[in-house]
């Protein structure tokens, strides 16, 4: 036991301390919070407070047009506006509206923003649109009380006759991306564990090492060691995410003050929303599953990739043994979207039970609701897959590990297989 | 007779059809060095394996010290293969302590025993370098230095001059035999015959997968002399008499064999007394000859 922790020290500390390693954990959630930051920024920034001179000789737009958080309009002279366009830099004002009839243009001495024009076009529309309809003589009140706004709300009755509401969005949202991480995961972690024992082979290290441990010991110590670099990195992604994105709103929404108030009222929405969305969702039980499918399914495709790397002398090599391999994973992967468009169908339940597509089909389930008996019933069969690759593999690595030079076939093995100890 | 460290008794190894070890037998004597010879695939290597544990044979028997081999073994057996190699990206010490950590040292003896090591091969400047930048002799002896860190009782090695210099190999042969005067026992595989009769005091022979041959060097020796003679004369002609018979003649060199009835001493006198004499020897069968004659038959 103690010997299988030395490998797994050594397997988990080789490749953490690898520069690509350090890289992708510290990118990746630089990525993820930019992801995150960024569209509020290029948002906040429309926020500047803004000076808008309007000039109109024959409308009265002016009258009626309103002052938002943001934009604040002035009514201009002529004397104003030559003023503003003979030298608009060292005016206080942002921009010039100018209405000549049915003529509308903004002056500015910079690119005038898309959303402050957006808002502007709006609020002439409406101001437009409510005079011609009193024009024609209608009453705008009995337009307001016709103003409907439907929003369906879905609920789910729970087994304890309990209902809770519940947003489809949400759920084929959490579905895809705990799915798609957890392919993605398996591919990643797998092949490291392959190119490891391909690297053992071709060092020709592996007879040392066995001299000293059983050859299981050293899988198993190396798919564990790496499961350990998938944790750590997954575990630091999050972390991360949450400290950088932390600290780029300290630096870029603290400075402004005016948006300051503003931005708490918004976060609360944004997070009263996401409650709302996510509320019939168990997201505890959607984290832990996560976690749990991403080990075992790790688990029980990285000991058949062990296997993989064992049986060939060079990566080249791989592709005859990486098709069984592959194939089951791609194809829940392509069934994530069927599964979440009938999420308690037959072909739903039965690839989320089956330990080879579980780990994927489940997790894209599991938002829509899956009843206790199916999860369970899911998890330990998975579990029982685990160890039942894990001893396939382990008659196979045993053998392979020692041959050199020699294409392998199926057949061979097959052969394997059954050898004795 | 010395006491047996190690024995194998008709061990069997098959892999699928194929018959790896057929009814092996060894026995290997304490603090002695062992030679195990035989040509490419007779075996060799299966049955280092089975002493390694690393594969378990199909029958027979194996015991270290009288007991059956099992694996609180494995950290009394040093095991350099012939197919080694080291973590390319890993430093020297980094790896060294790595895989005497794993032969079951601590990390504080490790430390200490391969600080040892590594000053009396001279190459302690190595600890902080990959192995990459190594070039294979140097990886080599680093493997010799990993194998026999944990002073196992036995030591086994592969083909262990291979990929050395002349220098290096001289000096990990008398560390060789410097670790057998201290009392290890050693198994040595190789194809270099002359380094078999320098060093081995017992060997085996293994063919086809089965042991032909196994004892102490002097008596295999022993059993394998011809009676012949080379004698060189300042003559290319050579009187014969009824006790010799010529093998071979070149020139003024000639292999003779006496008749079983004769006495050496009564040929030479009489070889004496018709022609000068300018040497005389008896022909000793190599071990060379002894594996060509045995694998040949």
């Amino acid at each position: 036991m103690n010997k299988t922790f030395l490998i797994i020290k050594r397997e988990f500390l080789v490749r953490v301390k690898k520069k690509s390693f350090i890289i992708m954990t510290l990118l990746a959630p630089i990525l993820m919070a930019s992801l995150i930051i960024v569209p509020v920024l290029v948002t906040d920034s429309g926020q500047q407070k803004r000076l808008i001179g309007i000039y109109e000789n024959t409308t009265s737009f002016a009258k009626e047009i309103e002052d938002s958080e943001n934009i604040h309009f002035t009514v201009f002279d002529d004397m104003q506006m030559d003023e503003f366009i003979k030298d608009p830099e060292g005016s206080n004002y942002y921009a010039l509206l100018k209405i000549e009839n049915d003529s509308y243009s903004i002056y500015s001495n910079q690119q005038v923003g898309l959303n402050l024009r957006k808002s502007i076009e709006k609020q002439l529309e409406q101001i437009s649109e409510r005079n011609k309809l009193k024009q024609a003589g209608i009453n705008l009140d009995i337009i307001e009380q016709a103003k409907t706004n439907i929003n369906i709300e879905t609920k789910i009755i729970t087994s304890e006759g309990n209902t809770t509401s519940s947003s489809t969005e949400a759920s084929i949202g959490i579905g895809f991306i705990t799915g798609i991480l957890i392919y993605m995961f398996i591919f990643m972690y797998g092949t490291m564990v392959m190119r490891g024992v391909i690297e053992e082979k071709t060092n020709r290290i592996v007879e040392i090492i066995i001299s000293s441990v059983k050859p299981f010991q050293l899988m198993i110590g190396k798919i564990l060691g790496v499961a350990l670099v998938g944790l750590t990195q997954f575990i630091l992604w999050i972390v991360l995410t949450i400290i950088i994105s932390s600290i780029a709103e300290i630096i870029f929404f603290d400075t402004t003050e005016i948006t300051n108030n503003l931005d708490s009222v918004d976060q609360s929405v944004i997070l009263n929303e996401f409650t709302r969305l996510t509320g019939g969702i168990n997201l505890m039980l959607i984290f832990v599953s996560f976690l749990f499918y991403f080990l075992f399914g790790y688990l029980m495709y990285s000991a058949l990739f062990a296997a993989v790397g064992s049986a060939v002398d060079a990566e080249a090599d791989t592709q005859q043994f990486m098709l069984p391999i592959t194939i089951p994973l791609i194809f829940s992967f392509i069934l994530i979207q069927p599964v979440m468009d009938n999420p308690d169908g037959i072909l739903a339940f039965w690839l989320s039970i089956i330990p080879l597509t579980s780990p994927i089909i489940m997790m894209a389930r599991l938002p829509f609701g899956v009843e206790s008996w199916q999860l369970l019933l899911s998890m330990i069969l998975l579990i029982l897959g685990f160890i039942f690759t894990t001893f396939i593999a382990g008659k196979i690595y045993r053998t392979g590990i020692l041959m050199y030079g020699k294409k392998i076939s199926y057949k061979e093995l097959w052969k394997w297989l059954t050898y004795k100890g | 007779m010395k006491d047996i460290l190690l024995s194998a008794e008709n061990v069997v190894k098959k892999y699928g059809d194929y018959t790896a070890l057929d009814n092996a037998n060894i026995s290997v004597p304490k603090s002695s060095i062992y030679g195990l010879l035989g040509p490419n695939g007779a075996g060799k290597t299966t049955l280092m394996r089975i002493i390694n544990q690393i594969t378990a044979p199909d029958s027979g028997k194996v015991t270290f010290e009288g007991k059956t081999l099992n694996k609180k073994h494995i950290k009394e057996i040093g095991y350099l293969p012939e197919e080694r190699g080291l973590y390319k990206k890993m430093k020297v010490g980094e790896q060294a302590l790595y895989l005497a950590q794993l032969k079951g040292m601590s990390y504080n003896e490790a430390i200490q025993k391969l600080r040892i090591w590594f000053e009396r091969l001279e190459i302690s400047s190595w600890w902080n370098k990959k192995v990459e930048e190594l070039s294979k002799g140097m990886a080599q002896k680093i493997q010799f230095v990993v194998t026999v860190i944990h002073q196992p009782k036995l030591l086994i090695f592969d083909e262990p001059f291979s990929g050395f210099d002349p220098i290096n190999a001289s000096i990990i042969r008398d560390e060789i035999i410097n670790l057998r005067n201290n009392g290890t026992t050693i198994i040595f595989s190789t194809h270099r015959m002359e380094s078999v009769e320098e060093i081995c005091d017992h060997i085996a022979l293994i063919n086809n997968s089965k042991t032909i041959l196994e004892g102490p060097i002097e008596k295999i020796k022993n059993d394998f002399k011809d009676d012949s003679y080379e004698i060189i004369l300042d003559t290319n002609h050579l009187t014969t008499s009824e006790s010799f018979n010529i093998v071979s003649n070149l020139e003024n060199k000639f292999n003779i064999k006496i008749n079983d009835s004769s006495e050496i001493r009564d040929i030479l006198n009489f070889i004496n007394k018709n022609h000068n004499i300018i040497s005389f020897k008896k022909n000793l069968a190599t071990i060379e000859d002894i594996f060509i004659k045995s694998v040949g038959k």
